[in-house]
């Protein structure tokens, strides 16, 4: 019979034994008989040679090798049995740790979906993302995307690795299908091939469709194939107008290929770019990627590129200069998601933490009540260790049954928490239930269950057991004390961290939902607009086309006004100058100030209700060949003209050599939100009228410009009309991006708001967890104070005293916990004041009202207890014994 | 009556494993050869002698099944698997290394290193 026969089989094994022991038995008794003994004393010194039966047994299932499994299912068997005597308690228990290892879990598939996973691509470790950098840095860093030539270069020279180039092209895609402004991008043909993807349908670009003047060709996402040509097979071959220009279709990717995190929409070939940007150094832009070649390492690709950018830097010093290229490992990059991902993951874990003392001091309470009855087994022979076992058996029972539920929760909980993340989380679709999320949960179900099962079990085998059973009820061991009121401090110290940051989250909302943003935010619809491609071309007829589109804007019923700006307050993209007072050329440098750039047309004002402070806003008289102006904000003025008036002075932009003058000083906006705009680096702003950026800008200004439109009536409501306006002749002009101030404002404490819910969720958890376990642990132990608390009010103590008597005892642990908490409290916000944009240290009123409401609730909790334990009528209590 | 011994740790599992060779043998019979064959100077606790029985068995030294015996009771036989008889050769070896070492060191005469 093998191992496996004899864990299956134990029914079957235990009778085999009394078989064989009962033989024996019967062969010695008859062989003594036959020597003359009588039967029954023959029976008699039969059994004494082998000796006691049970004890034989004991020896032989210890030495079947399957002991421990038997134990294991008999302590399982007993846990299960524990457990359903005290339902409460096991629902409790197991209720607090399935949110517990739930919420601990989601956290983690989230950290595993977005930060873990690396790419899906092929081999991604291989990965580089190659950058150019300078010893010198810019606000952005000192990292900078490729130009071109250089590009062309590093690929020519570089062995070590694979490298290719993107560009990312937006425009409006308009037939097949409405017109639709889109995200496509121009790439390098063998970009595809150093990812390791193939196209789903067709073929990928052939090296020499990778040329100016070559076959226009694009391989569209699956998303266009489906919209545009109905998932159908013959678009291969079939035509494609982007921004003006037809392409035949030759690929079509697959439905789950994201570039970097995002979706685009078509591909063109980045070789048939004929711009200026494919012939100068000067232009950035370019994406570079690239894959390690076979045998090849980083270290060597490194030494390779900075050889390279060395030589570069000698051919062509004015742009190269103090410049070289590096490769990185390429990672998702994810943003603030990181630090947001990893500071709910602490705030979960303080949850299940909690939970954990919880559910320890209410197992210990029971442990101790169980004291005799261990003693008892101890005595009949239990070993120490086999007790120990038993119980931390019972603990994983029960961690393992939370983190089941735990797990079940998860799975139904991680999709729609990824979708709620504020301004969408990255990567989002590679969240999900998988093998590491599974392994995380089970390990943190054990690693709970043996946290909260360590004390009780440790308890059990403790050695003076055997004094337990001389003793009578009336004392409680002082150990347990000290235990229960490690429990609760713990949990107290917990709950207090959470609520004070929820606390510090609270207020920061408050304040920053207080700030004003700048401008009237009320009833103003923006959006992003694509002019047709047509129009483009000449700057001329570009300008004359926006003319026309805002005057047919203004006749749509409901708008006020309408004006055209390049950086809409609160909305992603920004664009940052540095400016001169003196006619330097202003290059980029650290040391020089910086603003951000607006150009708008006058009614800008109108529409925003930025006020004005002195001088005057941009009107129509400012064009084309008239002086150029500008009008700065109050922050702008304070910086660059401190003390004097800034009416009639010059600023050097760097756009063209001459100077703008400064017409008038407006309010300062909150462009980057209301949560980032107090903290970040460049606050000075500055407009100048659209009708003045040189012709040659025209067409790339035109390409980023949007409409701000003030209306009567909820500005939504416009949309539709405004659309239809918008289309014109050509039916190939669309917006995009649409906004209302309203919505920004909002969107720009999304995070905030967000982290404040959670964490608003997980203190109040703190809160009931930590009051559950208060109660449970004073109820237990004055359960054990009965008797003595009989004999107190025996001789003489009042009810109010014997009240006191016990708040006071809960009062030390809650105050022992509040210092500890108030210590962790110290860390948990400082970490949120550097990661959460607007957090400022915590006001001591802050902290000292979450205090407060713990200290409450911590109080609350044992008034029960203790008016319980002022009732005790001492005869029955002294009777009890 | 001759002096007993009590059995030197660990040579009850190498007397079972010899026992058990001659021919498949169930339990109360090994206790009776061990007895008669030690001529009733090693004292075999026969509390010991099952849980050892099962050990061997689960070690894969052993092997058993339930047959008639000549009375025509069922009892449990034990067999040497192949495994054990390697075991028994080794440990039989040894014991025997063992014997001489001792028994060389006893016949030493009197400061008799030379």
């Amino acid at each position: 019979m093998n191992w496996w026969h004899r864990v299956t089989h134990p029914k079957k094994m235990e009778e085999q034994l009394d078989k064989e022991l009962a033989f024996h038995v019967e062969q010695l008794t008859a062989d003594l008989t036959e020597r003359g003994h009588s039967p029954a004393e023959a029976r008699r010194l039969a059994r004494l040679e082998l000796g006691g039966p049970e004890q034989v047994k004991e020896d032989c299932r210890d030495a079947r090798g399957t002991r421990w499994v038997e134990d294991f299912f008999q302590d399982v068997r007993y846990a299960l049995r524990s457990l359903r005597q005290k339902p409460g308690f096991a629902a409790v228990a197991l209720l607090s740790l399935a949110l517990g290892t739930g919420a601990t879990t989601v956290m983690f598939s989230l950290i595993d979906g977005v930060l873990l996973k690396p790419f899906a691509y092929r081999d991604p470790g291989r990965l580089a993302r190659v950058m150019e950098q300078t010893d010198w840095s810019t606000p952005q860093g000192n990292l900078w995307s490729f130009t071109y030539p250089n590009y062309a270069d590093c690929k020519a020279e570089v062995r070590s690795l694979d490298m290719a180039a993107f560009l990312i092209h937006r425009g409006t895609v308009n037939s097949p299908g409405a017109a639709e402004y889109v995200v496509g991008m121009e790439v390098s043909h063998d970009l595809f091939s150093v990812l390791g993807v193939n196209v789903a349908l067709g073929r990928m670009f052939r090296a020499d469709e990778d040329k100016p003047g070559a076959d226009q060709v694009a391989i569209v996402s699956h998303r266009v194939w489906q919209t545009r040509f109905g998932g159908n097979a013959s678009a291969i071959g079939s035509k494609l107008i982007f921004d003006g220009t037809p392409y035949t279709v030759v690929g079509v990717m697959p439905a789950d290929f994201r570039f970097d995190d995002s979706e685009l929409s078509l591909f063109t070939p980045l070789g048939q770019n004929t711009s200026r940007r494919m012939k100068e150094r000067g232009i950035h832009g370019t994406g570079v990627w690239a894959r390690l070649k076979p045998g090849a390492n980083l270290a060597q690709a490194q030494t390779e590129l900075a050889i390279v950018g060395r030589r570069l830097a000698g051919d062509f010093p004015k742009t190269n200069k103090g410049r070289t290229f590096i490769a990185q490992p390429l990672k998702p990059d994810v943003g603030d998601t990181k630090e947001t991902l990893w500071l709910l993951l602490g705030a979960v874990t303080l949850v299940l933490l909690i939970a954990c003392a919880n559910i320890a001091s209410l197992l210990l309470a029971r442990a101790v009540s169980r004291e005799r009855e261990l003693a008892m087994r101890v005595a009949l022979g239990a070993g120490r260790g086999r007790l120990a076992r038993q119980c931390l058996t019972e603990s994983a029972v029960l961690a393992v049954g939370g983190g089941a539920a735990g797990v079940v929760l998860a799975a139904i909980g991680m999709r729609p928490f990824a979708l709620l993340w504020p301004g969408g989380l990255p990567r989002e679709q590679e969240v999900g239930l998988n093998w590491h999320v599974l392994t995380f949960a089970l390990a943190v179900s054990l690693v709970s269950g043996l946290l909260f099962g360590l004390a009780p079990a440790l308890r059990s085998s403790a050695r003076h057991l055997s004094r337990t059973i001389g003793a009578g009820s009336r004392t409680v061991g002082r150990g347990s004390h000290r235990l229960h009121g490690v429990f609760v401090v713990t949990e107290i110290a917990i709950a207090v961290v959470l609520l004070v940051s929820a606390g510090l989250l609270g207020r920061t909302m408050l304040r920053l939902s207080a700030l004003d943003p700048g401008v009237d935010i009320r009833n103003v619809l923006t959006a992003r607009t694509a002019l047709s491609p047509a129009v483009l071309a000449n700057p001329d007829r570009t300008r004359a086309a926006w003319a026309e589109l805002m005057d047919r804007m203004r006749r749509v019923p409901g708008v006020e006004t309408v004006a055209m700006v390049d950086t809409v307050p609160m909305r992603d993209g920004n664009n940052t100058i540095n400016y001169s007072l003196t006619p330097a050329d202003p290059t980029y440098d650290e040391k020089q100030p910086m603003a951000l750039a607006n150009s708008v047309t006058p009614d800008y004002l109108k529409v925003t209700g930025i006020p004005l402070r002195r001088g005057r806003f941009l009107t129509e008289d400012d064009r084309k060949g008239t002086q150029s102006v500008a009008v700065i904000d109050d922050v702008m003025a304070r910086q660059a003209f401190p003390g004097v008036d800034a009416i009639g002075k010059h600023i050097w932009l760097g756009i063209t050599p001459d100077p703008v003058t400064v017409v008038g000083v407006v309010g300062h906006v909150r462009q980057w939100g209301l949560a980032a705009d107090d903290q970040s680096k460049i606050r000075a702003q500055l407009y100048y009228p659209f009708a003045q950026v040189p012709d040659e800008l025209v067409r790339r200004w035109s390409e980023l410009m949007s409409i701000a439109v003030r209306t009567g009536i909820e500005p939504l409501s416009v949309l539709e009309p405004l659309r239809r306006q918008v289309s014109g002749a050509t039916g190939d002009q669309v917006l995009y991006d649409v906004n209302t101030f309203e919505q920004l404002a909002t969107a720009s404490l999304a995070r905030q708001r967000f982290l404040l819910l959670l964490f608003g969720v997980f203190a109040a958890l703190a809160l009931l967890l930590a009051s559950i376990g208060i109660y449970g642990v004073l109820a237990y132990l004055t359960s054990q104070r009965v008797p003595e608390i009989g004999v107190r009010m025996a001789l003489g103590a009042t009810g109010p005293q014997v009240l006191w008597m016990v708040l006071r005892q809960s009062l030390t642990m809650i105050l022992a916990g509040v210092v500890v908490g108030a210590g962790g409290s110290w860390f948990a916000t400082r970490s949120l004041t550097r990661l959460v944009e607007g957090v400022q240290a915590a006001e001591p009123s802050t902290v000292a009202a979450m205090v407060a409401v713990l200290v409450m609730a911590a109080l609350f909790a044992s008034f029960l207890p203790a008016r319980k334990a002022s009732r005790v009528d001492p005869i029955r209590a002294l009777r009890q014994e | 009556m001759p002096v007993k011994f009590d059995l030197p740790q660990g040579t009850l599992d190498l007397l079972i494993l010899k026992v058990v060779a001659l021919g498949p043998v169930h339990g109360y019979a090994i206790a009776q050869r061990l007895h008669q064959v030690s001529r009733d100077v090693v004292q075999v606790p026969q509390g010991s002698l099952y849980p050892a029985l099962h050990r061997l068995e689960n070690r894969g030294f052993l092997t058993a099944d339930w047959k008639q015996t000549e009375t025509g009771r069922e009892a449990k036989f034990y067999r040497l698997t192949r495994k054990g008889r390697a075991q028994l050769e080794s440990e039989a070896a040894g014991w025997q290394k063992l014997t001489e070492a001792v028994s060389l060191i006893l016949a030493l005469s009197e400061g008799g290193a030379e």
